[in-house]
């Protein structure tokens, strides 16, 4: 894996002998979203594939057309993507007569690309997995190979995880934190694979995450029962704390950097970790112009610290799906809560 | 599309395909496989429960069969006890109805044997009846072939007579 990605990098960057190494494109290059996906470059042409521009403009409608058009700030039919150099960001622009504006854009870029085809993989995996179900009695038998594999994550989820933190009607919630679990997990897993089809840096994304915890911050809320709501606004707390309202504040607040703080995790998680690779690969980069010697053996040190990042990687793609879906777990169970019954209990 | 700040297109996408996946995997992935799994794991239970009480009868089973191994030992025993009396008794039974049978036999044997004696008797008495009274004759036609005789004889005869007719 690490391998391969050295190698799309040494093409990347072989062509410019002594030419400055812009470690800072180079990184944001790659974990930042992009209107075209770059898979590398040979002789200072750039090998992409183009991806699809749908925008929508004030003045003249709906607009759909390949990327390719924009390449090298190309413009057409009055879009442009305008490159800024100091947040390393591209914007999709439109040209109007009132100077430029930014259009509804709802393009597929490379995150949503990457997002098709992980959720595609992901769908086709887990079909394919219980198909198994499908022809054979369960009851009689237990499966072997992929599905056998499905099986045994699945319900480590679904006991270790959903059952225990959840209670009694964890079955309404399953599908949905076995569908985040396998989401974020997949997602991860096809991040860190380096080359085309993988390393779209998706859960790595704010958006991303931030859609991941609103689906939490829904679950939550929506099904939350009476007891939970009456812990937010009508604390059993001393009548001056609810009066003034500092405790229902607070819980509020609470409601809010609950999800907040799921959306952070992941997303810094899986960018500190891509950033890691990327940086312990780059080092391959800044050290050529230091002589053969003290390139080649730093390129060893940074290939065995690539391989250890790799592998830590791949424990923190499950690591983070684990934990996403634990604490969603854990936000439902808090709203899930029965204090009569429990007390009873006691 | 900086690195912080969510971007709308991305946002818009990630709920539809989320939505998609979700749709699709909820209908048609997991639950499948955890219901089946729990089925599974319900007879698995089943199956535990059911052995335990299979477990537990072939216990009693086991000693009803040896009590029931007793039982028909002793049944046994008391059948050949009770048949060798039988089969003495029968012995003995046929024994004293063979002696009776014979006795029977034996009487009639003798009871026969006394007839047929008494009739030859009967026969050799008659015989000797018959033979004497032709002796007799003769006897009486030898001595009786004169006229003295016969008067002598008839004389006799009335003598006779009348000294019997005097002594009553």
């Amino acid at each position: 894996m690490i391998l391969t990605f050295l190698i799309s990098l040494l093409l990347l960057q072989a062509p410019a002998p002594g030419g400055e190494f812009d470690m800072d494109e180079y990184l944001y290059g790659h974990v930042v979203d992009a209107y075209d996906w770059h898979i590398t470059t040979v002789n200072g042409k750039h090998v992409s594939v183009p991806l699809l521009i749908i925008a929508r403009s004030k003045t003249t409608g709906w607009h759909v057309f390949s990327s390719g058009k924009l390449a090298h700030g190309h413009e057409y039919e009055g879009f442009y993507i305008l490159h800024d150099q100091e947040s390393h960001r591209d914007r999709l622009l439109e040209h109007t007569p009132s100077g430029d504006v930014r259009p509804l854009d709802i393009s597929i870029t490379k995150n949503v690309a990457g997002l098709l085809f992980n959720s595609l993989v992901l769908v086709l995996l887990v079909l394919f997995g219980v198909k198994w179900y499908r022809k054979h009695d369960a009851r009689e038998e237990a499966p072997g190979g992929f599905s056998g594999l499905l099986e045994m994550l699945v319900m480590m989820v679904e006991d270790d995880i959903i059952k225990p933190c959840i209670g009694p009607d964890y079955k309404r919630y399953s599908p949905y934190l076995l569908t985040a679990f396998f989401f974020i997990f997949v997602n991860n897993l096809l991040g860190i694979v380096p080359f085309f089809p993988g390393g779209a840096n998706i859960t790595g994304n704010i958006a991303v995450t931030f859609m991941m915890a609103m689906f939490t911050f829904l679950a939550v809320n929506l099904f939350g029962n009476k007891h939970y709501y009456k812990d937010i606004f009508w604390p059993e707390v001393p009548l001056f704390l609810k009066a003034f309202p500092l405790m229902p504040l607070i819980e509020i607040i609470g409601l809010f950097t609950k999800p907040f703080s799921l959306m952070v995790r992941l997303f810094a998680n899986i960018l500190a970790g891509h950033m890691m690779i990327l940086g312990v690969v780059s080092v391959v980069f800044l050290t050529a112009s230091l002589g053969p010697a003290m390139n080649g053996g730093l390129s060893v040190i940074a290939v065995l610290f690539g391989v250890f990042m790799d592998v830590l990687e791949l424990l923190v793609a499950f690591l983070q799906a684990y934990i996403f879906t634990m604490l969603s777990s854990v936000f439902i169970g808090l709203s899930r809560q029965h204090p009569e019954e429990e007390k009873a209990e006691e | 599309m900086s690195l912080i700040t969510p971007d709308f297109g991305l946002l818009f996408w990630m709920t539809l395909i989320f939505g998609i996946v979700f749709f699709i995997l909820a209908k048609f992935g997991f639950p499948v496989l955890t219901d089946m799994v729990r089925k599974r794991q319900e007879r698995i239970e089943k199956s535990l429960v059911d052995a335990r009480e299979i477990e537990a009868r072939m216990a009693t089973w086991k000693v009803e069969q040896a009590q029931m191994l007793e039982a028909t030992r002793k049944e046994q025993a008391q059948m050949l006890r009770e048949a060798t009396e039988t089969k003495a008794r029968i012995v003995s039974d046929a024994k004293a109805q063979a002696k009776a049978e014979a006795d029977k036999l034996l009487a009639e044997a003798k009871a026969r044997i006394e007839a047929e004696k008494e009739s030859a008797l009967r026969d050799v008495r008659k015989e000797i009846a018959l033979l004497s009274v032709q002796v007799a004759e003769k006897v009486l036609r030898n001595e009786l072939s004169d006229e003295g005789s016969q008067r002598a004889f008839i004389d006799k005869l009335v003598d006779e007579a009348s000294e019997a007719q005097l002594r009553s």
